[in-house]
């Protein structure tokens, strides 16, 4: 379903999925709130203007396959299928709490949820898996497989790098979150990953640089990767953890910890709720 | 009569040529082991359908989770040692978790691998795989089993892990004998004391309670070539009817085969029961005769055992 929605309704929808995001991470009391907020332009970027899916019929064989790596980042993901309509938005609210398909950490089940992931650098090998299966279905598709920059410390990502480029995998596209912190604080000081650009190049990658709230530039990158031929290629978006609620902002504290009420108040303001 | 011997990981490249042949969703991916896990002779046929994946268990597993989410059956092959303990996370939440239709192989089970050392020799793979929820584990005991078990395994649904061997082991079934996953087959019957066994011990089994019957010992033999699921019954049956069980197989004792049928036994049932097994220790370099002599292997250690239960059942 490719919806061509004008560069401001994209703007409106980045803005709303925040509102939803911070709301839900505040009812359940816990999850990942930083790492959510820094990927919402490039969901919504991908999901209202590139992706082809069907919500009625979340697994049909023309669809376009978008794999969450970084599965902390989930509530951005609930967020956004949810306003498609591959579920009711009122399931929303039940993340993270018991018997809810909302799990803490991505469960395949969920409509729209190809993969269940959690465990970090798992995506892009299952993402290769589904382009070669693609491939001898006949069945042409674009594979998107989103990952954090600290999930890159893993060494699984790179073997993944390697496949896709060994089987030629442009149907591939990796998308690197690039908000510059993990767990343990900054990137860069936890391990460093620079010359992030230049080590996908060199894994045989075409790579784009991006601002990843920079909802043109996140369109314009979808549409250039599609081009490339013959080889994978990777969007490395630089983004800012917590990006839209100021008081959660490059604070590296809200990687792991949701909003208390007057957070959400104070949050819900700054977005304009 | 010569007794032929052939090992399973050949009964295992013959089944997968024969799903090739008969199956167009049959895909195999190999960790760069292929002549060694007989994923070659899939490659030779099937060049399109066979992925290789170098020296990436971890990014096979993956792969072929998502080759399995394409409708594929995805044959993911390397050692046991590698596809159960350097990729246990990506079986963990990429096969089990999400029940991918994946089937891992992992051939060189067990101190059998012989002279290449400890490091090769997989004697945890049962265990690591049968606690995994959604996870089928299978141990042929000889390569006309382990025909069966691969077929039988691409229309299992969800993740399996087929455990084969690289040594020769005798053939001792028939290839019209039925082979059903889950469902463990008595080989001998008998009243006093119950031998089950899987894998190459199997054949162990038989041989000691030729032994045993020398000295008047009726034993039972069972061959459990399904870990998990387990065959509740014919276990829970066995303790019933003989009342003293041996477990032995080419594995580590905590948390394998052996520790399976405890589970059930002391639930429903409990008997005194011995094991052979590799008791907390690694393997090492050697020939795999003297290996198994060296870690209480053979028949002898089975009858040994197997008298030792009985004296227990006796005293109870």
């Amino acid at each position: 379903m490719i919806n061509k929605v004008s560069i401001s309704e994209l703007k409106n929808i980045a803005r709303e999925t925040r509102i939803e995001i911070v709301k839900m991470l505040s009812c359940a009391g816990s999850g990942h709130t930083g790492g959510s907020l820094s990927m919402v332009e490039l969901l919504v970027g991908l999901y209202f203007y590139k992706f082809k899916c069907d919500p009625s019929r979340p697994l049909c064989d023309t669809r376009d396959i978008f794999v969450l790596s970084k599965g902390h980042g989930c509530p951005a993901l609930y967020a956004v299928l949810a306003r498609m309509n591959f579920f009711d938005k009122n399931e929303l609210c039940t993340l993270r709490k018991i018997g809810t398909r909302l799990q803490g950490h991505p469960q395949r089940g969920l409509p729209g949820v190809e993969i269940s992931s959690g465990s970090l650098g798992q995506g892009l090998s299952i993402a290769n898996g589904f382009a070669l299966g693609s491939r001898l279905n006949n069945e042409p598709r674009r594979i998107y497989c989103l990952m954090g920059d600290g999930e890159l410390d893993e060494g699984q990502v790179w073997e993944a790098a390697l496949t896709s480029a060994h089987y030629r995998l442009d149907s591939v596209c990796g998308i690197v979150d690039n908000n510059g912190f993990q767990i343990d604080g900054k990137v860069e000081d936890v391990k460093g990953l620079e010359p992030l650009k230049a080590k996908w190049q060199a894994f045989g990658w075409e790579a784009f640089e991006i601002d990843g709230h920079n909802i043109e530039e996140v369109i314009d990158a979808y549409d250039r990767a599609e081009k490339v031929k013959g080889k994978p290629s990777v969007i490395i978006a630089h983004t800012v953890k917590g990006k839209g609620v100021s008081f959660f902002e490059n604070k590296n504290k809200y990687h792991g910890v949701a909003p208390n009420k007057d957070e959400l108040e104070k949050a819900i303001k700054e977005l304009g709720g | 009569m010569e007794i032929k011997m052939k090992p399973t990981r050949d009964g295992f490249g013959e089944g997968l040529v024969e799903l090739g042949q008969k199956r167009d969703d049959i895909v195999v991916l190999s960790a760069d082991l292929t002549e060694s896990t007989r994923a070659a002779w899939f490659k030779e046929k099937f060049p399109e359908r066979f992925f290789s994946m170098g020296v990436s268990e971890q990014d096979m597993m993956g792969t072929a989770a998502g080759l399995a989410l394409s409708g594929k059956v995805a044959f993911a092959c390397t050692f046991g040692a590698f596809a159960s303990g350097r990729a246990w996370d990506q079986v963990r939440v990429s096969l089990a978790y999400m029940e991918t239709n994946v089937k891992i192989v992992g051939t060189h089970g067990g101190i059998s691998v012989g002279e290449d050392g400890p490091t090769h020799q997989a004697n945890e793979e049962l265990g690591l795989m049968r606690i995994l929820p959604n996870m089928t584990v299978i141990i042929p005991c000889d390569a006309i089993e382990a025909k069966k078990a691969t077929i039988a395994s691409a229309s299992c649904p969800g993740p399996v892990y087929l455990r084969l061997g690289r040594s020769g082991v005798p053939v001792i079934t028939k290839e019209e004998d039925n082979f059903q996953i889950g469902k463990a087959d008595l080989l001998k019957d008998g009243s006093d004391v119950t031998i089950i066994a899987c894998g190459v011990e199997v054949y162990e089994a038989l041989c000691a309670a030729k032994a045993l019957k020398k000295e008047n010992i009726s034993a039972r033999v069972i061959n459990l070539h399904t870990i998990k699921p387990i065959d509740r019954d014919i276990i829970i049956k066995a303790a019933k009817e003989t009342g003293a069980i041996v477990t032995a197989e080419e594995h580590a004792v905590a948390c394998g085969m052996g520790s399976a049928v405890s589970e059930v036994v002391s639930q429903n049932l409990p008997v005194p029961m011995e094991f052979i097994g590799v008791h907390d220790r690694f393997g090492e370099s050697g020939d795999p005769k003297e290996l198994f002599k060296l870690f209480g292997l053979t028949a002898d250690d089975i009858v040994k055992s197997a008298k030792k239960a009985l004296n227990r059942k006796k005293q109870a």
